[in-house]
């Protein structure tokens, strides 16, 4: 009863914020939400609950319903104003969104893989590394080092390349991923479904085992011990000392060069990932989008309408690839360092987590699925950890049954067990969620010629909703 | 015609024995053929001149010289893998899904049977036992790893994999890897909880360190010994009983011909009576208690053991499991034999052959190589009957 009332009153209310006066109505309160937010995490600056506040401010944009113009405007004021000042007053949060970023953009590409196409691909990282490496071998001075051992320093001091071919190399390092993709993708496609899922595990593994081994015959990788320092793009000076007269009474500092390169690093992966949604969006709505989940649902059906298989896999695994690529230099700049175990496996089980968690084949999914693992890694277990450590330091002792706090053992560190939360979020969400946390939403296909498909992407069609719901259940 | 137990009895052991003969024999001689014959047509090349150069001895006698050794390393190497690829294989042919966790199941029994070891090594047992004791405290170990493991792919496939049974294809793999993280984590939080270091060594006890030497061969110099060590006797004798046991429960038993009839047809084996659930459970425990084992023989081997040990070990059981063709028995131990084999080999001799460029760090990733081609030219594998594509 209490529920159905519930039910009813929450669904009225969505009724009412559908009409104008709703819309307005909730644009007030994100703006306000996002401001006293803002403002606690302003003030309140090493407190996480704070910034999870804040960052829960991006659901509500998602999810009220406004016009997409105050959608927008909202966000974008959000991202380039309040983030950046935020940001600088406390780095670290500015690290958190670069790597939301970061992660969210490898998540869009694996889900292209995994969520529209249907193959499991759990190599993903290789074409991470593939990126990471082209800067990391261009951009440093490794190019001097081919024939010394590993570990020597170069004569010069001059790096091969000026660091400003950072932005070619964006491009180079996608376009390196993308081939590399279509390599592998070649002989592998072949093979269906959980095979391919080794395979490309396998694959991901020759990638490390190489970046590792390739210090001889010729000294191309530096082996295990990584390539540094890489150059990272500059920063005019006079553009800084503008941006310090704006920024310094804000953020209550004198704002740092390095700290400019994390703003800068911060803006590059936002306006990769603004490209990289507009490019996965259009693609799902494209003949190739279609095709692709055409072959996921059943691939010899799509044959048998003439739909070219192994073509638009390959094609899958070279978007997905690229993404991965040009992210790879970014993050080889933004380290100005790379060893292969930045790339193992862990990492491509990272970026499926997020994918899962969020809902394969669902875009608004996979970036939520991105932020909550990227937060849950950097933010809630290091506080776990942290509080932990406070703890058996406090001396305290838990009540009932009498156990002090600090015999609790160092080695239970939430921080250090990654793979335990990975492995419960896959295999709780397998069991009660497969479809994510934002399911991936069918679009009713207009017939040919028809008026305005654009009015089903509202996300609050009731039949959409059914739709989702049938799917789901036949999932 | 009804065959008398006796008859069954004696095909069902001997048949896997002289299998398992025929496999080691002709993957011993075509992969030392390859490599002889690799050596004569190097001669005089600038690989030949290097060795020379180097341990002043040629190619061919260099190649020759290490054959034995390698041989024996390969068998028993071989064997591990062999041993822990059924349990893929079985799961494969019952469910039809890569058991992903089976390389943490494998872990669990290393770390169940070394824990054994040093607590008895604690309780001052180990020290005063020798020659036959030390063994059968060996055994006892390893059979509480069995059991742990046994359990573990138990519960494993009730948590994780039961409710997923009818979901698509994907839906369990991805729950597999949960579980094998998972699992991993949850072996280091355990060791590291009680020790605080995650890593453990098999206690050194008994004579398994000790050598058997063969013969010796002369070369350049000095000799070659070949030998084998006590420890590796152990693990081929083990890995062959398992082998045979679990050939024997399979082909002859009524739990097995349960075990042949799920993997065929589900749906008819529960309308001809039997437990589905049951027997897929069996089916786990079987596979689990194997890996286990398999466990305890790696520990033995390499002493060292961490929570992430079962990684590459898996993966490589996968591929053996593949490249005999998947589901079939017999096929798992013939991947597993050949595929140790491969590795020894291209650990010995990769080095030499390519002047050291490459060596053995590239065993790892041999596996997947062959993973691949076997997937691309012949998927069903060396003893695999075609079946049609599951999607």
């Amino acid at each position: 009863m209490a529920t159905n009332t519930l039910k009813r009153t929450f669904s009225r209310a969505k009724d009412f914020l559908q009409t104008e006066k709703g819309g307005i109505i909730a644009i007030i309160f994100t703006v306000a939400y996002l401001l006293v937010t803002g403002l606690l995490v302003y003030f309140f600056i090493q407190s996480l609950v704070a910034f999870l506040l804040f960052l829960a401010s991006g659901l509500l944009v998602y999810y009220l319903p406004m016009p997409i113009k105050a959608k927008v405007i909202i966000s974008l004021v959000a991202a380039l104003v309040i983030i950046p000042i935020l940001g600088i007053r406390n780095i670290f949060y500015l690290e958190v969104m670069f790597q939301i970023c970061l992660f969210s953009s490898l998540a869009l590409g694996l889900n292209i893989v995994v969520g529209f196409t249907g193959l499991l691909n759990l190599g993903y990282v290789a074409f991470y590394a593939v990126g990471a490496y082209t800067w990391a071998f261009f951009g440093s001075q490794q190019m001097y080092l081919l024939h010394s051992i590993p570990g020597s320093q170069p004569a010069t001091n001059a790096f091969f390349l000026p660091a400003d071919m950072f932005y070619l190399f964006a491009f180079v390092g996608m376009a390196v991923a993308a081939i590399v993709g279509i390599l592998l993708g070649l002989p592998v496609l072949r093979v269906r479904g959980d095979y391919l899922a080794i395979v490309t595990l396998g694959f991901g593994e020759v990638i490390r085992v190489l970046a590792n081994n390739l210090d001889k015959p010729i000294n191309l990788t530096n082996g295990p011990q990584g390539i540094t320092p890489i150059q990272q793009p500059t920063l005019p000076q006079g553009l800084q000392d503008a941006l310090r007269v704006v920024l310094n009474p804000l953020v209550g500092h004198n704002v740092t060069q390095g700290e400019f390169y994390n703003l800068f690093f911060y803006l590059i992966t936002l306006l990769v990932i603004l490209v990289v949604v507009g490019v996965v969006v259009r693609l799902d709505n494209s003949k190739i989008g279609r095709a692709w989940t055409a072959i996921r649902e059943d691939e010899v059906a799509a044959v048998a309408m003439g739909i070219p298989a192994v073509k638009m896999k390959l094609a899958a695994f070279a978007v997905a690839a690229s993404f991965a690529g040009i992210m790879g230099v970014i993050f080889a700049a933004n380290r100005t360092f790379v060893s292969p175990e930045s790339f193992n496996f862990l990492q491509s089980i990272n970026v499926l987590t997020m994918v899962i968690l969020g809902g394969m084949g669902s875009i608004p999914g996979v970036i939520l699925g991105a932020a909550a693992v990227t937060v849950l890694n950097l933010q809630v277990l290091q506080g776990l950890s942290l509080s932990l450590n406070e703890l058996r330091q406090s001396g305290g002792v838990i009540p009932i049954i009498n156990f002090a706090w600090k015999d609790l053992s160092s080695q239970l560190d939430p921080a250090k067990y990654q793979r335990l939360l990975f492995g419960l979020i896959l295999i709780i969400m397998m069991i009660y969620r497969p479809a994510g946390l934002i399911p991936e939403k069918r679009r009713k296909r207009m017939p040919a010629g028809s008026e305005k498909p654009k009015e089903l992407d509202n996300n609050n069609n009731s039949a959409v909703e059914a739709n989702q719901e049938a799917h789901n259940d036949a999932s | 015609m009804r065959r008398t137990f006796a008859a069954t009895f004696l095909r069902e052991i001997f048949r896997p024995l002289g299998q398992i003969l025929i496999f080691i024999t002709a993957t011993g001689l075509v992969l030392s053929a390859v490599m002889l014959l690799l050596a004569v047509l190097l001669r005089g090349s600038a690989i030949d001149q290097a060795l020379i150069g180097r341990n002043s001895v040629d190619l061919l006698t260099y190649t020759l010289a290490n054959l034995p050794q390698v041989l024996l390393d390969g068998i028993t190497l071989g064997f591990v893998y062999a041993t822990i690829a059924l349990g893929y294989t079985m799961v494969y042919g019952v469910l039809e899904f890569i058991n992903f966790a089976h390389s943490e199941i494998f872990a669990i029994g290393a770390f169940v049977g070394v824990e054994v070891l040093i607590a008895l090594q604690g309780a001052g047992v180990l020290a005063n036992s020798t020659g036959f004791g030390a063994y059968a405290w060996l055994i006892f170990a390893m059979l509480c790893g069995m059991a742990a493991s046994g359990l573990t792919a138990v519960l494993m496939e009730r948590v994780a994999y039961r409710p997923l049974r009818n979901a698509p294809r994907l839906v369990p793999l991805i729950s597999a890897i949960g579980v094998s993280f998972f699992l991993q984590d949850l072996i280091r939080l355990v060791e590291s909880l009680t020790t605080g270091q995650f890593y453990r060594v098999i206690p050194s006890f008994g004579n398994f360190e000790d050598r058997v030497s063969l013969a010796t061969i002369p070369l350049a110099g000095s000799t070659i010994n070949v030998s084998i060590q006590n420890k590796s006797i152990l693990v081929i004798l083990v890995a062959v009983l398992m082998l045979v046991g679990l050939n024997y429960l399979v082909n002859a038993t009524k739990l097995g011909k349960a075990i042949r009839s799920v993997a065929q047809d589900r749906r008819s084996a529960s309308l001809m009576g039997i437990n589905v659930n049951l027997i897929i459970s069996a089916t786990f425990l079987i596979g689990g208690a194997l890996g286990g084992a398999a466990g305890l023989l790696y520990a033995l081997k390499f002493t060292r053991i961490d929570p992430f040990m079962g990684f590459f070990p898996g993966i490589k059981a996968f591929t053996a499991a593949v490249m005999g063709g998947i589901g079939n028995i017999t096929g798992a131990m013939l991947g597993g034999i050949v595929l140790g084999m491969l590795e020894t080999f291209a650990g010995s001799f990769l080095s030499v052959y390519t002047m050291g460029a490459a060596g053995a760090e590239y065993t790892d990733i041999l596996a997947f190589g062959i993973l691949i081609l076997v997937l691309i030219f012949r998927p069903t594998g060396f003893l695999g009957e075609q079946v049609g594509q599951k999607a």
